[in-house]
């Protein structure tokens, strides 16, 4: 028999991939924000300066940015930001945002949830219930149907 | 003010008014489409006919006002024009819309000799009548659709249509067929309009996500509003270079948008309440407020301590139950925003929802009542 039935290969392909009927995500080229500045965040925190770094890590999240690594160090820092402020101090903080950066810290506060360490969730919760208060359903349904994810 | 008419349990899907209000056509999430006509005053409603020829779901129906004709679209991929004999009865023509996926929503043209309907084909097909072979011909509009078509409307000049889709867009076509009308003039929206250009392209979110669930061009057809799933309102202005306002809510999404003025809109969807929103001087789109004023739950003393037992007793919960009771008009999603009556500025609008109520809203009574409404 000829050499190329040897291989059964072909029967792994996943056919309806490449249907062409398949919706295609447009590809932007729009530059995406590469994230906070490590640093900058850490001495704002150990400033003192909680707000202020909220408002820097939120403000340079890497929202539709393809590369996952750096999605996950800013949730990292955002977690960590988050997790700096004592509760009484949470509604104040809220207070000051716009709501385009609710909606953002409302999606970190969802990815925060995916990863549960300890008391974070506790802590999380709280912030869900403030950000709640101010943007309503209407930035949790946000969460959900925004195709850039953060 | 508000009027309830109720018609059953199940949920309306689509509904539209004959041109002198008297009759309404509406489909119960069913292959039927009933026709009530209303028995004077009040809200007596006679069943009038029930227009059976789709096989499946009527997803869209539309009553041209001036010519007295339906037409209704549904999930079986076809399209029927009805009209009324000499006789009163509803005879019905097929119109081939050689679409292979369902068709989700039509509407007359402002001057009711074409219609256009939407379907998951990513196809919006246009059909205008061909007095030669007696039949309706359907033109297709293909690119660069590239998803279901859930919503179309006309621009008053009767070539434009906005189109919304559940590729998160919402595009600005021409559909001018060259058989049947003169060449229209030039538009703020552009001048080169061969059928099927594309005259505007507006994405829904910047975040990119939100299927577009109505879209609606004002009365002078400079502005197109749509509402997304990201529970927005959009307006984006042809006048203005084509800038795109949007206001992001903290309600669930809105499904249904209607102008009612040059400056205001009434919107309906998940929330079970139409809600208005004005344009300020500025251009910016403010949240006027709710047709109907939120009820608070009724709560006796003796009543609710009782009420808090039972429940607890019955149905296992330690409150007194007010989380679940309904203090809207609507108990459901209103699936669908008409207006009526009156020249040029509508009197009423008119909503239907999932719970099988149609309610007519009469704007200049509930305008006097809500001043800050602002309509």
């Amino acid at each position: 028999m000829s050499k190329n039935t040897n291989s059964s290969a072909f029967r792994q392909i996943d056919v309806d991939k490449y249907s062409e009927d398949n919706y295609k995500e447009e590809l932007d080229n729009e530059p995406v924000p590469a994230g906070p500045n490590e640093n900058e965040i850490v001495a704002l925190l150990t400033s003192n300066r909680q707000t202020e770094a909220l408002k820097n890590v939120l403000a340079n999240s890497p929202i539709g940015n393809r590369n996952q690594v750096v999605k996950d160090a800013s949730l990292s820092l955002v977690l960590r930001v988050l997790l700096s402020f004592k509760t009484s101090q949470i509604d104040e903080a809220v207070k000051q945002l716009d709501s385009e950066t609710r909606d953002v810290l409302m999606k970190y506060i969802y990815r925060g949830f995916e990863v549960p360490n300890e008391g974070s969730s506790a802590q999380l919760l709280v912030w869900h219930e403030k950000v709640f208060a101010l943007s309503g359903v209407g930035s949790i349904v946000r969460v959900l149907t925004d195709k850039k994810k953060v | 003010m508000t009027t309830v008419h109720r018609f059953g349990t199940a949920p309306i899907t689509c509904h539209s008014w004959s041109g002198d209000s008297k009759r309404v056509a509406f489909s119960p999430n069913s292959k039927d489409v009933n026709i009530y006509e209303s028995t004077g005053g009040g809200s007596g409603w006679n069943l009038e006919t029930k227009l059976d020829k789709h096989d499946l779901r009527v997803t869209g129906i539309d009553w041209a006002p001036k010519t007295n004709r339906i037409v209704t679209c549904s999930s079986d991929r076809n399209a029927y024009v009805w009209v009324k004999g000499v006789d009163g009865n509803w005879k019905h023509t097929l119109v081939v819309l050689r679409i292979n996926r369902a068709a989700t929503c039509v509407r007359w043209s402002p001057e009711e000799n074409k219609f256009a309907v939407g379907s998951g084909a990513k196809i919006v097909n246009i059909c205008y009548y061909d007095s030669e072979y007696d039949w309706w011909v359907a033109k297709h509009i293909k690119k660069p659709l590239k998803s279901t078509v859930t919503t179309v409307d006309w621009h008053p000049n009767n070539v434009l249509l906005a189109v919304g889709s559940t590729d998160f867009k919402v595009r600005v076509y021409s559909a001018y067929i060259k058989e049947i009308e003169g060449k229209p003039s030039t538009t703020e929206w552009g001048a080169k309009m061969s059928f099927g250009n594309m005259m505007a392209e507006f994405n829904n979110s910047p975040n990119g996500g939100g299927w577009v669930h109505s879209v609606s061009f004002s009365a002078d057809g400079a502005k197109v509003a749509w509402v997304g799933h990201d529970s927005s309102v959009n307006v984006a202005d042809a006048g203005n270079g084509m800038k795109v306002t949007k206001l992001s809510l903290s309600l669930l999404p809105l499904l249904s948008i209607v102008w009612i003025s040059p400056t205001s809109l009434v919107a309906a969807g998940h929330n079970y309440v139409p809600i208005v929103f004005n344009i300020t001087g500025s251009g910016d789109l403010v949240e006027a407020g709710k047709l109907e004023e939120t009820k608070k739950a009724s709560s006796g003393t003796t009543s609710s301590a009782m009420k808090m037992f039972q429940n607890m007793d019955i149905l296992g919960q330690s409150d007194s139950g007010a989380g679940t009771t309904i203090n809207t008009i609507h108990a459901n999603q209103i699936n669908e925003v008409r207006t009526g009556g009156g020249q040029g500025k509508p009197d009423w609008v008119s909503t239907c929802g999932g719970d099988g109520r149609l309610v007519v809203w009469n704007l200049s009574s509930l305008a006097s009542k809500m001043k800050h409404l602002n309509i």
